[in-house]
């Protein structure tokens, strides 16, 4: 099992390594430096010297992968490849274009992230888990059948939808909370409400559909025929044994978002103006700051390969297949 | 007949979806005894399991109990409250299912299975739970019970999941237990001790048995009371001893005379020509006329009433009418066939050889995935196969069978050994020097419905190999030699634009046959080629095979489990435990005079469709050991009844009783 | 108005290009279809199923747009010295159909149907005074006199005439539907009408009637008005947003559709190489979707964008006018979004694969020595096709939200290039006004829900059709 984590780990630093030369390859040779420089400084006629001057203070000024002038290690390390990229591994996220400290940026910004990621998280994989065993439950009824409809039509609705109606009805008609902001401490709990009761909202439509699609493969299975053979009622043949084999598909979807929630959720944050990490990332698209953008996507595919793993971690603890072998 | 426990009267099911709904069970009516076995035997689709599960009221969603009744001791189940019926199900009517892999919750201990089904009907909390599942686990012999208790499913092999499933059954002493199929997932060693153990339980709990079986040889063990199902109907009930001594109907008579044995050689089987009719539609007449070889003329529009035949047993049949126009129970006739060919002479020659062939799989473990160990899937078989001649090949599920078949036309390649066709060996040859000789040796698979590309018309499909092979010259003169193979096994030249769904299972495999005959080989591998068919069926097929290896001279190398279907086609016979050959000679020698413990406890084990049959009854314990770990020495050793104390150590050598027959096995050392 | 028939150049963009080789593709597909019966018998159940038919039904109409608008040409300027010149916008057929939408541009926002500007302008009377007034519109209700008398009378009765046309319009055409139906000689219109009615037919025509019904009923009335009023109001700028609205259907429909399609020979090759052969292809093929689906989708999509504008930016002499850098960079959009569902196909494809590989008519093949590329080409891809065609329809409604929430994110769309996204975020700050400008969001909302109801709903029908597993547990009432 060890060693099976072990060599899970050794394959996500190698998809690692993959991406950061993806992402290398992605911001350098699309365009060069000096086209990046010309697009951040806007004007058509910009002379060379406001371009070297661009490049020479942010360090993009270096070759890319070997520097000749060096001596020794410096002829690798000295290089674009080596400051921009490389240093990512130990997480050493250097300045942003406008330059600012992107890892402190990102220590601080994280937390708001995750107060509205994690709550939503939770309420959402509850909720969406019963509507869906309700509808499991009352299989091809009418209820069934409108709870179907219900999420086709939830999920046919744009997020941006949810989020602009949801302000609108909470925050300008009913004035239940304010539209937009942030405040640490309890304070902060009247501007989460919102922006959490909504992703919980927009994600009912998929999920809930998902699941049941889940729950009824399982029940159709023959061990749940055993069960009913014992003379269990409908609820305990639900709860006792569909939902603990329902839980093996529905983690690999949920455990791999886990640590996706530091990300926060891009659009939610910046409509609702929470400082976290999506709206950072927002904001440096919006500012075309190429550093931000590049460490977001390392950060991004790390604890994605992290969540990975943490699936890996969790069907040992609900497949005994998997424990035992 | 005192008072029946289970009374079934009418009982009417329907399975919806299409356009017309099917009638799956279709009025049936029949009483089991307290502490009775009745079995209920039919081909797959005559409506058998669904009898149980409407029983139960267990059925799938689609079906829906149109009519009748259930009485159990009286009451009728079928107008019971679901609360109620959830009291009935699992205390007074058990049952278990055909598949105990599927059958059993992956995720919860075997135990807690167990325990659920005790607290579900009785008072009993804690401690005494867990007496009572280890009670159970011991009743159904399950070996080290305390420890099984904890594990799951997946640890266990197929015959102690469905021991599993018996225990859950027995927990609160049901009054009928209601067994559907519960050996045909298994092996036939392992079917033994199912059995065995089935017919102890019922006997010493004074349970009643509905059993629910395709296997006549099951019924002839196991039961009391028979009934036969064909299309939805009950068309003749009897005590089993009447029924095996004259089935009546025209059907059971025909399932009789298509069943394979060895006394049969060289005759044809009788086979039920033409299939089982849509259960959709509506019957004015016998549901079998169409296909029966004894049909009257009122057959086909007039519906049959009960017909008395003589103590008990009754036929839905016009030829057993109220008015008694006397039996017209006939004596099993052979037909008549050409000669049985003397299976005495050992081959002068040989058209394929092979030299210790080994197949092993590796098993990869730890950080670097290094190579820790191999499945010896196959460890150093040699056999031979003469032109025109079939070998036979059996062996349990998981021996290594099928990999030699595949292995030696490298569709898995072999890790060692020779395979040595007219020569040359086939396992150094280069890909494009196998191309030539691959039309010499063809395969037909199991699965009739994985052997042929959903996707692919018929046609194309046998034009495949004479394509890749580059033969059968240009396309007109394919064109006449696909209607020629479609014709030699038995089907119409004008099927050749259609697709695989649109046949049988059988019907497939004679298109499969036809493929692999495309290339004129000389050898077939035949992989279990009717063990997914009905018996009536697989009579078809093996009348085919034999036909066409009479015809053309091919030899076969038959591949099977099934002990009867192999006595009945093979010359010689091979007999495989864990990727070895314990023993090997003609069917004659090996099958009159077994000489490797393992060989005679396969042939014990094979129930016999008479139930008069005096047996030597030798069992073996145990399941088939892994063969990435077999046992030290003789792989057999862990299981038999009359082990040496060399045998642990060493593994035996071959010892031989004529030229043709051999074993290994340190008893004849 | 212009003549019908003018002088005009066909400009035909890369998207275009694509569009109408997938059409023609569609078409011989179909063609190909109803060949094979095997084929044809997955969507023959898509034709039994009522939501699928009538999502069908409102799809067709959406697609009918898009194909409108996938018809660019330049038309000719007034000829000067002999020589015909060329406008330099590219115009589609579909802007010309809409040319009274198009062309009648209001100073600012004005609410649906109305007559008078949403804001209050400084007026100078005659006598000098300034008076703050909302000024009537230019074209909005341009023909009434006085329209606080005449305003609702007016609407009302258009409206009524409108509807009245739709009405006849899809009556006419469920006869005509009819009397193809009963071409056969044992039945009449009037038979099959009934037993359409009924719900007797094997294609549940009921359902088609009553969305198409429902849409004649809607779109009756609105033709009748557009002519006269900004029926959905008009946008900061002052455009018609009824027209943003149709044109921002093609948007929609060519990222739904070319995303997927641009990668799916990619995931198709690749996954089933991985599978087939297993191994070190395999090996490699699967690091390099996992390495790709390891970054955000939206991450690596906006990263890509980036580049894409800065190349863009920084070339702008290879792409001559607005609509053909805002066509590339739809392209590329599709190409990108391509790249991100593509490893889902993908991984799909392998599993599958490395079933069918081990399946026995595969063996039969390698017993007749048939080559690895026959056996990919006649035994697997065919027997994956179902997949793919249910991957193609399921992601469709995702990509058009997609689309929508990438546009906010500013990595969307050309900002010139009118899609849901861009209506929205132009609109996104609206609401806030006091009084609020709704119409924007409604109209955006309306449009993309109609529209992704329809995909959904036809994707369901397709996928319990081609996925057998589906139909058995599928139970509904």
């Amino acid at each position: 099992m060890t060693g099976y984590i072990i060599r899970r780990l050794i394959y996500g630093l190698l998809v690692l390594v993959g991406v950061n030369v993806f992402t290398f390859a992605l911001f350098f040779f699309v365009n060069s430096p000096d086209d990046m420089a010309r697009a951040q400084l806007g004007a058509k006629r910009v002379t060379p010297e406001a371009v070297e001057k661009w490049k020479r203070e942010r360090g993009y000024d270096k070759p890319l992968f070997l520097n000749e002038k060096m001596l020794g290690t410096a002829k690798v390390t000295n290089t674009v490849f080596f400051e921009k990229s490389a240093r990512l591994f130990v997480f050493e996220f250097g300045a942003s274009d406008q330059g600012r400290n992107i890892g402190y940026d990102i220590s601080t910004r994280m937390w708001p992230s995750l107060a509205v990621q994690l709550p939503a998280f939770i309420i959402g994989l509850l909720v969406y888990i019963s509507f869906a065993l309700m509808m499991a439950f009352f299989r091809a009824t009418y209820l069934d059948f409108w709870g179907v409809v219900l999420c086709v039509l939830m999920m046919s609705i744009s997020g941006l939808f949810y989020i602009i109606g949801g302000q609108f009805i909470f925050g300008k008609l009913w004035n239940l909370v304010p539209i937009s902001g942030y405040d640490t401490g309890f304070e902060a709990i009247k501007f989460l409400a919102l922006p959490v009761l909504i992703g919980v909202i927009s994600g009912i439509g998929g999920n809930a559909r998902w699941y049941r699609t889940i729950f009824l493969e399982e029940i159709s299975k023959d061990y749940v025929r055993t069960a009913r053979a014992k003379g269990l009622s409908e609820t305990r043949v639900l709860f006792r044994h569909v939902l603990q084999n329902a839980m093996i598909p529905i983690l690999t979807g949920v455990v791999v978002v886990i640590p996706l929630l530091f990300m926060g959720a891009l659009i939610t944050e910046s409509f609702f103006g929470i400082p976290g990490l999506g709206s950072y990332t927002i904001d440096a698209i919006s500012q075309q700051d190429f550093a931000i953008v590049r460490v977001m996507v390392f950060l991004g595919s790390v604890l994605y390969i992290i969540g990975l793993i943490l699936t890996d971690i969790s069907y040992t603890l609900v497949d005994p297949r998997v424990r035992f072998s | 007949m005192n008072k029946p426990l289970l009374k079934v009267v009418g009982l009417t099911t329907l399975i919806r979806g299409g356009s017309m709904p099917m009638r799956a069970v279709d009025g049936i009516s029949f009483e089991i005894a307290a502490g009775e076995t009745f079995a209920l035997v039919g081909e797959s689709g005559c409506g058998k399991s669904m009898t149980a599960l409407s029983i139960m009221r267990l059925l799938p969603e689609a079906g829906e109990i149109a009519g009748g009744a259930v009485e159990l001791a009286g009451e009728d189940l079928l107008v019971l409250p679901e609360s109620r019926m959830r009291d009935v199900r699992g205390r007074r009517v058990a049952m278990i299912f055909q598949e105990p892999g599927l059958s059993l919750n992956p995720v919860m201990t075997v135990g807690a299975q167990i325990a659920e089904a005790v607290t579900r009907h009785t008072a009993l909390t804690g401690a005494a739970v867990e007496a009572r599942v280890l009670e159970l686990l011991d009743a159904v012999r399950m070996p080290d019970a305390r420890r099984r208790m904890t594990e799951y499913p997946f640890q266990m092999s197929g015959g102690m999941k469905q021991r599993v499933m018996i225990a859950i059954a027995l927990a609160c002493d049901p009054e009928l237990l209601i067994a559907d199929e519960p050996t045909t997932a298994l092996d036939v060693t392992v079917q033994a001790q199912v059995l065995d153990l089935l017919r102890e339980l019922q006997r010493s709990r004074g349970m009643a048995m509905l059993l629910i079986t395709h296997d006549l040889g099951v019924v002839a063990q196991m039961a009391q009371q028979v009934a036969v199902m064909y299309a939805g109907e009950i068309i003749e009930t009897a005590a089993v001893n009447a029924f095996f001594a004259g089935p009546a109907h025209p059907y059971s008579r025909k399932l009789f005379e298509s069943l394979p044995d060895r006394a049969g050689r060289g005759k044809t089987l009788a086979a039920i020509r033409g299939t089982v009719p849509a259960l959709t539609r509506q019957f004015a007449g016998c549901r079998f006329a169409e296909r029966c070889d004894s049909a009257l003329a009122h057959c086909a529009d007039t519906i049959p009433a009960w017909g008395a035949v003589r103590d008990g047993q009754r036929a839905k049949c016009h030829l057993y009418g109220s008015d008694d126009r006397g039996l017209r129970i006939e004596e099993r006739t052979a037909e008549s066939c050409d000669e049985v060919r003397s299976s005495i002479l050992t081959p002068q020659s040989s058209i394929l050889r092979i030299e210790d062939l080994q197949v092993h799989f590796p098993i990869r473990k730890g950080l670097l995935q290094r190579i820790k160990g191999q499945v010896k899937a196959v460890d150093g078989v040699s056999l031979s196969i003469a032109p025109g001649r079939t070998l036979g090949l059996v062996g349990e599920s998981g021996c290594g069978k099928t990999t030699v078949g595949k292995g030696l036309l490298r569709l898995v390649p072999p890790t060692g050994g020779q395979v040595l066709f007219d020569g040359v060996d086939l396992l150094t040859l280069d890909r494009s020097a196998l191309r030539d000789r691959r039309r010499h040796a063809q395969i037909i698979f199991q699965d009739p419905y994985a052997s042929l590309n959903p996707r692919v018309r018929i046609g194309d499909a046998l034009e495949e190999g004479m394509l890749a092979l580059g033969i059968g010259g240009g396309e007109e003169e394919r064109a006449l030699r696909i209607n020629a193979l479609l014709v030699e096994v038995g089907l119409a030249p004008d099927v050749k634009g259609r697709y695989p769904h649109e046949f049988s299972g059988g019907q497939r495999q004679r298109i499969a046959i036809a493929r692999a005959l495309s290339v004129e080989p000389q050898l077939i591998v035949c992989d279990e080629p009717t063990s997914a068919l009905d018996v009536s069926v697989q009579a078809q097929i093996l009348n085919l095979l034999k036909r066409l290896q009479r015809e053309k001279g091919l030899a076969y190398l038959f591949i099977s489990h099934n002990m009867a279907v192999v006595e009945y086609m093979a010359d010689e016979l091979a007999v495989m435990y864990l990727g070895r050959i314990v023993e090997r000679g003609t069917v004659a020698e090996v099958l009159h005079d077994p000489k490797h413990p393992y060989t005679r406890a396969l042939l014990a084990a094979v129930p016999v469709a008479d139930p008069k049959a005096e047996r030597p009854v030798i069992r073996v314990d145990g399941d088939l050991p892994s063969p990435v770990n077999p046992p030290q020495g003789c792989h057999f050793h862990p299981r038999c009844g009359v082990a040496l104390p060399c045998c642990g150590s060493e593994y035996p050598d071959d010892h031989n009783f004529s030229v043709s027959h051999a074993t290994r096995c340190h008893l004849y050392g | 108005m212009t003549p019908l028939i003018f002088p005009f150049r066909f400009e035909l963009l890369w998207s275009d290009a694509l569009v109408w080789l997938l059409v023609l593709t569609a078409i011989g597909f179909a063609a190909y279809t109803r060949n094979h019966p095997h084929l044809r018998a997955p969507w023959a159940r898509v034709a039994r199923s009522a939501s699928g038919m009538a999502a069908a039904t409102v799809l067709a109409a959406f697609v009918l747009v898009g194909l409108l608008d996938s018809v660019h040409y330049r038309a000719a300027l007034p000829p000067q010295g002999g020589k015909t010149a060329y406008a330099t916008e590219v115009r589609s057929l579909l802007d010309r159909v809409l040319e009274p939408l198009r062309l009648t541009r209001e100073k600012t926002y004005s609410a649906p149907l109305a007559t008078h500007l949403y804001a209050k302008e400084t007026v100078q009377g005659p006598d000098g005074s300034e008076t703050r007034v909302f000024p009537r519109l230019r074209h909005g209700g341009a023909h009434l006199k006085d329209p606080q008398a005449d305003w609702g009378r007016d609407v009302a009765l258009k409206a009524f005439r409108g509807l009245a046309f739709g009405l006849l319009f899809w009556f006419v055409a469920v006869l005509g539907v009819c009397a193809v139906l009963a071409r056969s000689p044992d039945s009449s219109i009037e038979s099959t009408w009934r037993e359409a009615w009924a719900g007797r037919t094997a294609v549940p025509w009921r359902a088609v009637f009553c969305a198409f019904g429902l849409m004649c009923v809607l779109i009756g009335p609105v033709v009748a008005l557009a002519p006269y009023y900004h029926v959905l109001g008009t946008d900061k700028v002052g455009q018609d947003v009824l027209y943003q609205a149709l044109k921002s259907i093609r948007t929609g429909l060519v990222i739904g559709t070319l995303a997927t399609l641009v990668m799916l020979p990619f995931a198709l090759v690749l996954g089933l190489m991985a599978g087939y052969f297993k191994g070190w292809i395999d090996d490699v093929i699967q690091y390099v979707y996992t390495t790709l689906s390891s970054i955000p989708g939206v991450l690596l999509i906006a990263a890509a964008v980036l580049m894409m504008q800065v190349y863009i930016e920084n070339h702008a002499e290879l792409f001559p006018t607005t609509e053909i850098r805002a066509d590339i960079r739809l392209l590329a959009l599709c190409v990108i979004l391509g790249v991100t569902s593509w490893t889902g196909l993908c991984r799909l494809l392998r599993g599958e694969a490395l079933k069918l590989r081990e399946m026995e008519y595969i063996q039969a093949a390698h017993a007749f020595g048939v080559s690895h590329w026959r056996i990919m080409m006649r035994h697997i891809t065919p027997n994956v096709m179902h997949i793919v065609m249910i991957a193609l329809v399921m992601d469709f409604s995702g990509l058009v939200l997609a689309e929508a929430v990438l546009s906010y994110v500013g990595v969307g769309v050309d900002p010139s290039m009118i899609s849901f996204g861009t209506m929205i975020n132009s609109a996104r700050l609206e609401m806030a006004r006091e009084p609020m400008v709704w119409w924007s969001l409604a109209a955006a909302f309306m449009f993309m829900l109609t529209l992704v109801l329809a995909a959904n709903l036809f994707a369901d029908a397709v996928r319990d059709a081609f996925d057998p597993r589906l139909i058995v547990g599928g139970g509904r009432p």
